[in-house]
Order: C-alpha cells, then structure tokens, then sequence
C-alpha cells in the first residue's frame, strides 16, 4: 500500500482551506435578500409570562416581523423533543413537559426564547428586541437539582411534580446488597461531576430559507447531523415536510456533542423564512452561546464500592441525581441514563452492579451530551471509588486496578454490555513504564524539598462507542436507529466521491475517510473526495458523536467499496474476456489469476460507464454502490490515563508535569489525527477537572456568562503528552475500529482529580480544582500533618 | 453595539476641544475596554474620538531620572522596551503579563491608567514607583490620582497624554492571574528608592489600588521577603468572588508580595 492507506500519517487535507480561512462556515453564508434574526431572551430563570408587548418594536425602522410563542401556536408547529423515551422504575413513562421554540406563558430559564425580531440587519433588529415590552411575573427559581426535588420547590413544569422527570435504575438491587452484606470492606464516596459549558470555537448558527416555487426550505446549520435534524423538524415539529426540507451542515467549527441537537433558533429560522419571505439568518454571539447551548455533565452522586477480604470487587451501588435543566434537549434523557449506568462496571469484572438516577428539571440551560455523554461521568465514579478503595485497603492502586480488570471476554457485566475484546493489563503496564512509575517517590521527594505536593492518578477508562446496533439502542428507549449509510460514487475517470452520513466538524473525515478508500482501491489520495453535511447530497446518515464516525461511519464505507469491487470484477470480466470468477482485485488492479492480464481500477471505471464492452442486459452500466451499515455490538475502547501533578501550598495552582495516556482504539486509520482526538481530550478533562465549571446563582443568572469567568483549558496549561498505544480489533465492525473522539475526556477527569487527593493526603476536593479549592484543601492538609505531630 | 460617530484627530488640543463640544463622546485609546462595553451596550457613548493619530502621546523616553511613557503606548511596547527593561525591569515584566498578546498589542498604558480598574496591572506600578500622571492640563500624583473603583482625578475632558516613572533601585511585581480572565486577581508591585519602600496591591481590594503600608514598614526595616514572612493584609475590605474569597485573596496578597520581593533582590 502506499503511504495514504490504513495506518498512516497523513496529513490533513480539509487543513489547508481552514488555517488559510478559506472554510466555509454557516455565517461565512450570504443569501439574497436575507433579513437577520434577534432572539429576544428572557432575563429571569422562572417567570409567567403575562403579556408581550410590541407595538413599538414594530414600528422601529428595518423591523420586518417580530414573532412569538402565540404565532407558533397559530400555525400549529410543534414543539422540540426529546428523542430517546426513559422509563421509571414503576414503568412510566418520563414526564416531559413542553418545549416550544418561543415561550409559552412562561420562561424558564435565563436565555430561554420569548420572541424573535426579523430586521433588515442584525443592529435594527438587535434595537427593536429592546424596545419590546414584556411583562413578567417572576417566580422563584431553583438550580440545583437535589434542591429542586425537595418538597416546597419551584415547579418548573406542571407535569413533573417534585421536578423528577424519571426515577430509572438498572441492574439487580437484591443481589447488588447481598453483595454488599457480605463485604469485607465497602468505600463510599460522594462526587459531583460538574457542569460544563461546551464552547465550540464556532458558535451556533442557521440560515433559513423558503422557496415558494417549490413550496421547499432550505436550512444551513451548524449542525453534527443533518439528516436527524431534518427528521426532528419535519416528522415531530413540523415546520416543513421532510422531501421539501433540505438540511446542509457546511464547514462546522467543532460542537462536542452541543451541536447533534435541535434547537429552537434553527426551528424558528426556518420557519419564519416563510412566514416573511426572506432568507432569515442567525448567529449566535459567545453570550447567547454560554446561556443557550445545551450544557454537559451536571451530576451528583453517592457510590459505594464492596470488596471481599482479598481485595477483589464483588458489588458497586450509586445513586446519581442528573440536572437536566429547564427542558428535555434531543437526547438529554439518554446521557444520564443508557450513555451513563452500563459504563459503571468500568474495566472491571463487577458481578452486582445496581444504579438509580433521577433526572431533575431545574431553571437551568437544557443539559444534554458533551463530549464522552455519560460515559466520563461514569469512569469518573468508578475510577474515583476504585482509587479511594486502593487507598483505604492499603493497596497500590495499579495493583489494585490490574487485580479486578476484566481478563477474559467476552466478558458480560452485570450491566448490559458484553465487552468482546481487550487487554487491559497490557495498557496498564506499558503507562506504567511510560509513566515511570517506579520513579515517582523520587520524584515526590524532589518536589517536598521545593515545598511542593507532588501526586499521581490514574483513571482505566472504558467506553461503549458507535451507540449502535439500532436494535440493542431501540430496545433501551431511542428513537431512531443509529447504524450509518455510504455512498461510494467512482466516476469514469476513476476519481471517487464518497457520500457519507457522518459529519466532520473537527474530526478530520476527509482525511481518514479517504485513507480507506486508497488502502482499498488503490487510488490516490488525490483522486478522492468526501461528501458530507447535505441532506440533498447524501440519502440519509446519523451523524457523528458518540466516537462512531470510524467504527460506524467507515464499516458503512467498506461495505459499500466491497460491493464496487465486486461489480468491478464484473466490469473486469467483460474487459479482459475472462470468467468473472478468476478475476482477482489487488493494488487497484483487475487480474485473471495466474496470468500477467490485468486491468486499473480507472480503466475499469471508464469500461463500466461507456459500457462498449458488455450488453446492458448482462450487466448495468456504471460503477456507484451504497450501503447500510448497523454493527453487531457497541465497541469498547479502553485505556490508562496516568497524570502526574505538583501543587504549591502557597497559592493552589496545580501544574501537571507528566501525562502518560496509553489507549486502546483498536485498528487505527491515522495516528496523527488520533494523538490529536486524545490531545484535545484530554485538554477537556482537565479543563472540567481544574477549571470548568459554570455556575448559577440562586435567583438562577449565569454567574460565567463569558470567558471573563468562565475558565476555559489552555495550551500553557499542559504538559507534552506521551500517548502510547495498545491495539486489540474490534471484533464487531469489520475494519476492527473502536472509536477515539471522546476518550481524552473520559479519562482525564478521574487522574486529576486521584492525582490531586494524593498530593494533598486526603480526599475532600471537588471539580473544578481550581487554586482556590486546592488551597482550601492544602490548608486541611497542612492542619492535618499538624494534628498528627 | 449602538449607532456613534468615529472622529481621529491629529493633536490632543484638537480631541480636547471635540471633547469639549460634545459631551457624550468618549476617548479610544486600544479599545480593549471601551469596545467589548460597547459591543454589550453597556455604554453608548455618541461619539469615538481616537487618540491613535497623534505622535506626541506615543514612545518611551529616558528623561534623567525618569521614564517617560507616552499614553498611547502599548503594553507590547513597554514590555519589549530596551529603555524600561534597562531602567526599571520590573515595570517591563509587569506590561508583559498583561492579557495576553491580543491584548498587549492593542491596550495602552494611558487607557488602564485612566480607566482604573480595580484588576488592572499598571496602578500597582504607578503607586509603588511614586509615578507622575501627566495630562494636557496638569501633573496629578499616583498618590492622588487613583480614587477608588473606575475612579480617578481626571477631570471632565482632560486626557492622560504621559506617565512618567522615576527610576527605583530595585522593583519589581508579582502576579497571581484571574485564571479565567488573566487580570489581576493579586498584583504585588514593590519598589525600593534610598531608604523608601513603596507596596501597591491592585486586583485585590473592593477600594482599587492601594498601599499596603505594614508591609513597607516591615520592609523598610529590612528589604527582605522574610521580613514579610506570615503578613497578609486583613481580608475586610477585599473582594469576594467565585475565584478567590476576601480571605484567599488577602492571604494571595502576603504571597505575591515575598514573590515581589524575593525577584527584586535577587537581580
Ligand atoms: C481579554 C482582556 C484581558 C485583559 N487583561 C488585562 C490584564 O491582565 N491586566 C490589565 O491591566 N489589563 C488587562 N486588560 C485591559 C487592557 O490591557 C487595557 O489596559 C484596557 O483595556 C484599557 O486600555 P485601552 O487602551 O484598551 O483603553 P480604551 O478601552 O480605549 O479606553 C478605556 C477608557 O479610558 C479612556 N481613555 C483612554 N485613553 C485615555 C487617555 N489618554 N486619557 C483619558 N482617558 C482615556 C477611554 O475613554 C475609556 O473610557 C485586558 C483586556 C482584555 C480585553
């Protein structure tokens, strides 16, 4: 194979357009006669809405209309939705309540939507926003979730009374606390696992377009998954049908997950496109970006973990309260539950395992999935409960941990997933040595001497990628299915265009898409191009989060470039007058086996188009092929993050020395792109463990309503990464691939966080620990030495 | 942002007689406050008069025993001066942790100091090194210049158009950043000149920059961090918010100003 094939470094081709700014963005987007959009947000948390006044608005110059939840009502368009259905424990069914696009009598959070101005520019209608009238009657707020379930709460939605939206819980109760009876050691532990604003660098943006020749709309968004959004707007909130509703995603500036989801700005674009008759436009400014993207994490949780007298797990237990804010986002149900709970057996081999999450509505943005989705809320419980365990049993923790780990599969958890493939002892011991573990007293020593606390954390992750099959997902709750489709179109000169459902937005598709068609087909790189992002272009797709644009996506493309080869090989047949059977396909050539005849991979192209040397009876012409593609299980990557950290007592800032990050991802397309999926991951995790963190206050405003407080991750932030690799195939996709998007988040969380609690000595420290809270903690540390001379 | 009108003269007696006109209208200077305040409609100011035409309030001068800094210098510029960073490194240093490098080569050192933000960096510099605010009216004191929050001696229609700094023998700053917005959250600027020693701490105190006078006392005995070893101001008075609490910051404060003084005797 050439240097472009499976496994090697290319560099990325979509790099060139963005760093010379040459991308494509929604905003980058003008339309002929386009009128701006201004959302007018509401300034309380929980508030009636008792009338809207806009008479003034209205006669502000450049005003073309102002609508609200009243003239949704009027043209019967739906609300957005949640699409993945939980079940509480007693069987019924969540309580959503409703989520117009534009309030409805009542605001419920600070940003939430009350009316839209249509002006000739986004100044005029940013001027009649503030000239609107609405008078509200405020009602107290609540942010916090285990606040909102107490009795005497505000009551967000009439539907939910104690603000619980669903008491789920999985696994086996009895059995978990018969375990737990029989426990020679049990570790609690209480964690928060903070909220987290996602802050794509581009933020949110939707052109809506009507065309009223073929009565059809046209919708540029910055969107993960077009196709979905197309379907959500169409066949649940009905602003268009779904043939005359074509939705491009273009160039997007990364989304973490905040961009799978549909909201109601792109609703009301479209929508009002319509309705006035103009193009209508929206982007939203980093503020409206802090108050209205769907939020991440935003968990509290009690864990225990019971091990039996030999330091072996035999049952964890947790109880988790999920915020889910103001309104169920498009798949905020299923983060805290299906994307969290099954990960809580960890790397290990667990035989009791019972979780019951509540989720909670409060007067806070919508939360939903965030880079990892669950998932790091999970490893942060287990990974967290696993180190202070070793600690309390006097145990090394990487003994401890490799002491538990699951060693044969596929191994079934207690908790729905069957892991089929890994080898984490091997990860374990290669960041060991990476690491140098055996180095670090020495290096505590050397730190001491200098005054400073120096700590090391590991974090084993697992995750539970692809989100497919759609048949396992659609037995737990969602709506839709989540295999993936491919279109592989050769054209008669032998370039290729391949069409996929998944969508990159930071994630380099062009490029690793187009190294499997290379190491397939023999073309090069060049030769190669990858359509995503339009509903027009591309059949239909589910988009890309959940790490499964490799796993799902590429399986999709293989299976369509085998069924090329297989009509190639027809193709071939006729060209060289050999019977199909002998035809053999290899390094972009057509062979008769056992003899020099042979034709390329272009030849045969132009053979299957011109179509000169079969009948179109025997064979159709040309040379394009599609395919569905639905795994057989979820995969699991799994590795072992270990951070190595010094804190100053002085002032609590914590600085990260050494990071050693040995993943397993299965086989891997191109090593660059993945270091950088891992690099940018792990800078989250961090980010969530010292730094993110937003906050409501009581009356419910956004205290970090801007990079003035919100703390984001930066560059002088972290250390070189020494990323290190163990490689197991996928068993369930047929290029072996495991998924690589969100693991530097999932694991990082947790090795800060053990790094941290070992530095100090103890383990009373919450995310984000920022130098405030880290020398809150010093200080305790510092008393507690002295407490014990 | 709201609709305004963009003038750029070419002298300050020009700007100060439009000033004078017209009593909405607001100085820029590197717009790093005035525009994002702007942009939030948290000012409308109906005119912008922009002082980046006018060579005499630009450069950086030896002037005897001082360094003079013209008002529309960047912080960039001060930070890469030969002539600070041989007079006075300290001040330097300071210009060089402000924001970041967006914010260095746009903000100037006569914006901050008329601005007076509690969290920004210079007011720390001009108090401790005893510097003269130099206007197109008069000579206003450090000392009597900076009068609180956003407040200062300016007078209506004045502008800042030199700061000059005497020399010091030895100075220098410490900084603890806003992790979020890199301003101050503890600035520490110390400053030793014959037998007078001069603290000013900015970011830290709900009154603005101020001297932190038990520490020059402490220091005048002996300019030593040890002499420092254990102070802190008291926490009454400094501000509280999800970074840093009143006490954190007054113990950030003790901090900071060993740090200070730990770099100043150690060049
Ligand atoms: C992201 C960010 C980070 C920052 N970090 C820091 C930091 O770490 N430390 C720090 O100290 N600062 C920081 N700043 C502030 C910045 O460095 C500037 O010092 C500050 O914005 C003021 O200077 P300017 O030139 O931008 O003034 P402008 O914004 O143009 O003006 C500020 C005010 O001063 C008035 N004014 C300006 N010049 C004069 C004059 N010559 N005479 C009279 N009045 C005048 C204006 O009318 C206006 O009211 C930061 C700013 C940003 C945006």
């Amino acid at each position: 194979m050439t240097g472009t094939g499976i496994g090697a470094p290319v560099r990325r081709k979509e790099d060139q357009r963005f760093i010379t700014g040459a991308g494509r963005y929604t905003d980058d987007l003008s339309r002929p006669g386009q009128a701006h959009a201004y959302f007018l947000r509401s300034p309380h948390a929980h508030a009636k809405i008792l009338s809207i006044d806009t008479a003034a608005a209205r006669a502000m110059p450049g005003v073309v209309a102002i609508l609200t939840g009243d003239d949704l009502a009027a043209d019967k368009i739906g609300g957005l939705i949640c699409g993945w259905m939980i079940h509480s424990k007693d069987g019924s069914p969540m309580k959503a309540g409703p989520h117009p696009a534009l309030a409805q009598g009542k605001v419920r959070y600070v940003g939430d939507h009350v009316a839209v101005v249509i002006a000739d520019t986004y100044a005029q209608a940013r001027d009649a926003a503030e000239a609107i009238e609405v008078a509200y009657e405020v009602l107290p707020a609540v942010v916090d979730a285990r606040a909102a379930q107490k009795a005497g709460a505000p009551q967000v939605h009439d539907v939910a009374d104690d603000n619980t939206v669903f008491r789920w819980h999985l696994g086996d109760k009895a059995s978990t606390d018969a375990a737990f009876a029989r426990a020679a050691h049990v570790t609690k532990i209480d964690l928060v696992n903070n909220r987290l604003v996602p802050n794509p660098m581009e933020p949110r943006a939707a052109v809506g377009e009507y065309d009223p020749g073929n009565e059809s709309y046209t919708l540029f968004t910055t969107s993960q998954n077009p196709h979905v959004a197309r379907l959500v707007l169409s066949a649940f909130i009905g602003v268009a049908p779904e043939h005359k509703l074509r939705v491009i995603a273009p160039d997007v500036g990364g989304g973490f997950g905040s961009k799978i989801f549909i909201y109601a700005e792109e609703t009301v674009c479209v929508w009002a496109a319509r309705k006035v008759g103009r193009p209508v436009r929206w982007t939203s400014d980093r503020t409206e970006a802090f108050l209205s993207d769907a939020h991440g994490r935003d968990h509290a949780t009690h864990a225990e973990l019971a091990m039996d007298e030999n330091g072996k797990i035999i049952g964890l237990r947790a109880q988790t309260i999920a915020n889910l804010g103001a309104y169920l986002s498009t798949f905020s149900s299923s983060v805290p539950t299906y994307l969290y709970a099954p990960l809580l057996s960890g790397s290990y081999d667990i035989p009791a395992i019972y979780a019951e999450v509540d989720g909670v509505y409060t007067n806070t943005a919508p939360v939903d999935a965030y880079r990892g989705a669950g998932r790091p809320e999970a490893t942060f419980v287990v990974e967290r409960l696993v180190e202070v365990a070793a600690r309390e049993l006097g145990m090394d923790p990487a003994k401890f941990r490799k002491r538990n780990y699951v060693k044969r599969f596929p191994h079934q958890t207690p908790v729905i997933m069957t892991y089929d493939a890994g080898d984490y002892g091997a990860s374990m011991d290669k960041a060991l040595e990476l690491a140098d573990y055996k180095g670090f007293s020495r290096r505590k020593r050397e730190s001491a001497r200098r005054g400073k606390l120096r700590g090391i954390g590991f974090s084993s992750y697992i995750e539970a990628c692809g989100i497919a099959p759609s048949q396992a997902v659609g037995s737990l709750g969602a709506g839709v299915g989540l295999w993936e489709s491919a279109e592989v179109r050769v054209n008669p000169t032998g370039s290729i265009e391949v069409l996929t459902g998944s969508h990159s937005h930071g994630q380099g598709h062009e490029t690793t898409f187009a190294q499997l068609v290379c190491d397939r087909l023999g073309v090069p790189i060049e030769n190669v191009i990858i359509v995503h992002g339009d509903t027009d272009k591309v059949q239909f797709g589910m988009g890309t989060y959940g790490s499964r644009s490799g796993a799902v996506g590429m399986s999709a493309i293989a299976k369509a470039i085998d069924k090329v080869i297989v009509k190639g090989k027809k193709v071939a047949a006729h060209v060289l007058e050999a019977a199909e059977a002998d035809i053999e396909f290899k390094d972009g050539k057509f062979t008769v086996a056992g003899t020099d005849r042979g034709v390329g991979f272009a030849d045969v192209a132009l053979q299957a188009y011109i179509a000169h040397k079969f009948s179109g009876q025997d064979l159709e012409p040309g040379l394009k092929e599609g395919a569905f593609y639905d795994p057989t299980n979820f995969t699991f990557p799994a590795g072992v993050h270990i951070c190595e950290l010094e804190i100053d007592p002085d002032t609590g800032v914590t600085t990260i020395e050494r990071w050693t990050a040995v993943d397993d991802f299965g086989v891997i397309i191109n090593p660059m792109i993945v270091e950088g999926q891992v690099h940018g991951g792990i800078a989250q995790g961090v980010g969530q463990a010292l730094h993110e963190g937003a906050i409501y206050d009581e009356s419910g405003q956004l205290v970090t309503a801007s990079f003035m407080d919100y703390r984001m991750p930066r560059a002088a932030d972290l250390p070189s990464f020494q990323v290190g690799m163990t490689v197991t195939p996928c068993p369930s996709n047929p290029l072996g691939i495991k998924g690589c998007g969100e693991a530097g988040a999932i694991a990082a969380p947790a090795a800060v966080m053990n790094a941290i609690t070992d530095a100090l000595g103890h383990e009373d420290i919450a995310m984000p620990a920022t130098p405030q809270a880290v020398w809150r903690a010093a200080q305790k540390n510092a008393a507690m030495r002295v407490a014990a001379e | 942002m709201y609709a305004f009108t963009y003038h750029k003269p070419s002298s300050v007696r020009q700007a100060a007689a439009m000033l004078a006109k017209n009593e909405d209208a607001k100085l820029l200077a590197g717009g790093h406050t005035l525009l994002p305040t702007m942009k939030q409609r948290l000012a409308s100011p109906s005119a912008l008069i922009d002082l980046g035409a006018m060579p005499e309030l630009k450069g950086i001068e030896r002037k005897g025993r001082s360094v003079v800094i013209g008002a529309m210098t960047r912080h960039g510029e001060v930070a890469e001066s030969a002539v600070v960073r041989e007079a006075i490194p300290g001040l330097a240093e300071l210009a060089e942790l402000i924001g970041d490098p967006h914010v260095r080569h746009r903000g100037t050192i006569g914006g901050s100091v008329a601005n007076n933000d509690p969290s920004a960096d210079y007011p720390a510099a001009l108090l401790a090194l005893d510097a003269t605010v130099i206007t197109n009216k008069r000579k206003i004191a450090a000392d009597e210049f900076f009068q609180g929050l956003f407040v200062t001696a300016l007078e209506e229609g004045e502008i800042v158009t030199k700061v000059s700094f005497p020399v010091a023998q030895k100075a220098a700053y410490a900084k603890f950043r806003n992790p979020a917005s890199r301003y101050a959250l503890a600035g520490v600027f110390v400053a030793k000149r014959g037998s007078d020693v001069r603290v000013a701490v900015t970011g830290a105190s709900e009154n603005g920059v101020f001297r932190w006078t038990a520490a020059e006392e402490a220091l005048k005995a002996r300019f030593t961090a040890k002499s420092l070893e254990g102070m802190a101001p008291s926490p009454d008075g400094m501000i509280g918010d999800i970074h840093a609490d009143s006490a954190y910051r007054a113990h950030l404060v003790g901090v900071m100003a060993r740090r200070a003084v730990q770099a100043a005797t150690s060049r």
